[in-house]
């Protein structure tokens, strides 16, 4: 547990000392949510909402995944630059290894979004102790998920850009059909299926009851709580998986 | 180096290990054993297979073939248990540069299990024998090469290992910086250190040496033994047409001479009365003659007949590198 918390702890260190990081991670989604709502904004009103109102549970899952996405390319960075080895070569469990990682992207996305939602009122959406509570837990929930996703798929990759093109390949279009820019409920056939076999509609789903409350065309809050739960188990057991496998792609 | 200490018993025995990337045999039926408390060194050129064999003694890959025992544990079943007694040095650093001095410290000892009061004891008492404690809050990455190495040898002699390997380690450091870390290594007289390198003063040090060509061991044995075998003196002699002069050699004074690319070697006790035969007879046709004693690089060159030559650091091959072993 020891090691597991040095990992995570060491994630989060990096990230403070990381300026550029820190402040891109700050305004990125800030910038996002301005420049999409301001743009929809009396165009587009979906489920009746304001743009700002809908899009701001969007920012929120985007937070978390791109905040996975650049907190789990450290495992390239560290396997890189050597880091990462010299933690293979210690008496630490591997699944510590994952674990480590994992928390320590997830705590990051969360936090992240954490400061986002001090901007609720400039997006017009109301919140009370028990939707932040409910909320906060479905963020967590929802970051763990992505991060490990992310873990699993970094602890493959050589190049942090080839980790870039396959994010960009499977992650976006992940993002763009749950439901967090546009609702989906009159997509065409063929993405309404996929829309139904992507783990981030139920995340972005239990995200949506948990701040705005039922939603026309999102799935049940049980539904979404179901998937976003099996999401996380699946995706940290593959991350646990990857990383058990002791293979000499493992090192330098 | 030495550890002149009571009766040892072995802290390394491995027996016919092999391994291969996919169809590429990088070390084939590899047997040795090191003494407890001795200072072992592999020397060998890139794609020697010592590299590989560093992975697998650091258990960061898996034995394919073979048997390795580490200070009385199995490397294929025990590695873990391994692990906790190892300390491990890599050719490329595993700090964090963007940690200071004390946090890489810090996050290394929490790794092998240390914390609380002992940890900071072991990280002051690792400063101080780093002669680093002045640079304690400095960012690993605003140091010099030498004392990054320092950093890693201290991080690595944290857990108080029994037995640690140095990859390479001194690649890059200047005589000075190596001098620090193998006094820091030094400091414990029953520490059994194993090191790869390719160079040979630095191998010329270890109190057993082997070495290792395209996979196999051609020679074991204390480096000073090793280069008395070869002989008393070597000559070398260089010449445009070596290839030819070897025979008329032979011919002439009745002496075997190696021909390695343009040069030609003759190894021996007495070889030197040869220099002024050789050079009233063939002196038109050497460029160039030299005697000396024998280094290691002879010793390499008279078991492989090639030149000991190193082009760049042992790296995995590309596709080897995906390859699940």
């Amino acid at each position: 547990m020891r090691a597991v918390l040095a990992l995570w702890h060491r994630e989060i260190v990096r990230f403070l000392r990381d300026r550029p990081r820190l402040t891109g991670s700050l305004l990125q989604p800030i910038v996002f949510w301005a420049l999409f709502s301001g743009a929809l904004h009396g165009s587009f009103k979906p489920g009746g909402m304001d743009y700002g109102q809908y899009f701001f549970v969007g920012t929120l899952a985007m937070i978390t995944l791109f905040t996975a996405i650049f907190a789990t390319i450290t495992v390239i960075e560290d396997r890189k630059e050597g880091f990462l080895q010299g933690v293979l070569v210690s008496p630490v469990p591997r699944l510590a290894i994952a674990l480590g990682k994992i928390l320590g992207g997830a705590s990051l996305g969360l936090g992240l979004a954490v400061i986002f939602l001090l901007l609720a009122p400039l997006a017009g959406v109301s919140l009370s102790f028990d939707r932040v509570m409910l909320g906060l837990g479905v963020l967590a929930l929802l970051a763990l998920a992505v991060t490990g996703l992310g873990f699993a798929l970094a602890w493959l990759m050589d190049s942090t850009a080839g980790y870039h093109g396959i994010m960009m390949l499977f992650l976006m279009p992940m993002l763009l059909l749950s439901g967090a820019f546009f609702p989906m409920e009159s997509a065409h056939p063929v993405l309404a299926w996929v829309r139904f076999v992507n783990p981030m509609t139920y995340g972005v789903g239990a995200l949506r009851h948990a701040f705005q409350g039922e939603v026309p065309g999102v799935p049940s809050f049980s539904v979404c709580m179901i998937g976003t739960v099996l999401f996380a188990a699946a995706t940290f057991a593959l991350g646990a998986l990857v990383v058990n496998r002791r293979s000499v792609r493992d090192v330098v | 180096m030495s550890y002149n200490g009571a009766p040892m018993s072995n802290a390394v025995t491995a027996a016919g290990i092999t391994f291969a990337y996919g169809e590429r045999r990088a070390l084939n039926d590899v047997s040795f054993e090191v003494a407890a408390g001795q200072a072992c060194g592999f020397l060998g050129p890139n794609g020697s297979g010592k590299s590989t064999l560093f992975k697998l003694l650091s258990t960061l890959v898996p034995l394919q073939q073979g048997r390795v025992s580490m200070l009385g544990l199995d490397l294929a079943k025990e590695s873990r248990a391994i692990r906790s007694r190892l300390g491990v040095v890599f050719q490329s650093p595993a700090v964090d540069k963007k940690l200071t001095v004390r946090e890489n410290l810090r996050y290394g000892g929490l790794l092998i299990g240390l914390s609380g009061a002992d940890l900071a004891a072991r990280i002051d008492a690792v400063l101080a024998a780093g002669r680093l404690a002045d640079r304690a809050r400095d960012l690993v990455g605003e140091l010099s090469g030498g004392l990054r190495r320092r950093v890693e040898i201290g991080k690595c002699l944290l857990g108080k290992p029994d037995l640690v390997l140095l990859d390479e380690a001194s690649t890059g450091l200047d005589p000075a910086a190596r001098k620090d870390m193998w006094s820091m290594l030094r400091e414990d007289p029953k520490l059994t250190v194993l090191f790869t390198t390719h160079l040979m003063d630095e191998a010329a040090e270890a109190d057993r040496l082997l070495l290792l060509d395209q996979g196999h061991v051609v020679a074991s044995g204390r480096p000073a033994e090793l280069m008395r075998e070869v002989g008393g003196q070597v000559l070398e002699l260089e010449a445009a047409d070596a290839a030819s002069l070897a025979p008329e050699l032979q011919q002439q004074f009745g002496v075997a001479a190696t021909v390695v690319d343009s040069t030609l070697r003759i190894d021996g006790a007495n070889v030197h009365e040869l220099v002024p035969r050789i050079v009233q007879r063939f002196g038109a046709r050497v460029q160039r003659l030299s005697l000396a004693h024998p280094s290691l690089q002879d010793v390499f060159l008279k078991k492989t007949g090639k030149r000991f030559v190193v082009t760049e650091p042992d790296a995995l091959p590309a596709k080897g590198r995906r390859r699940k072993s």
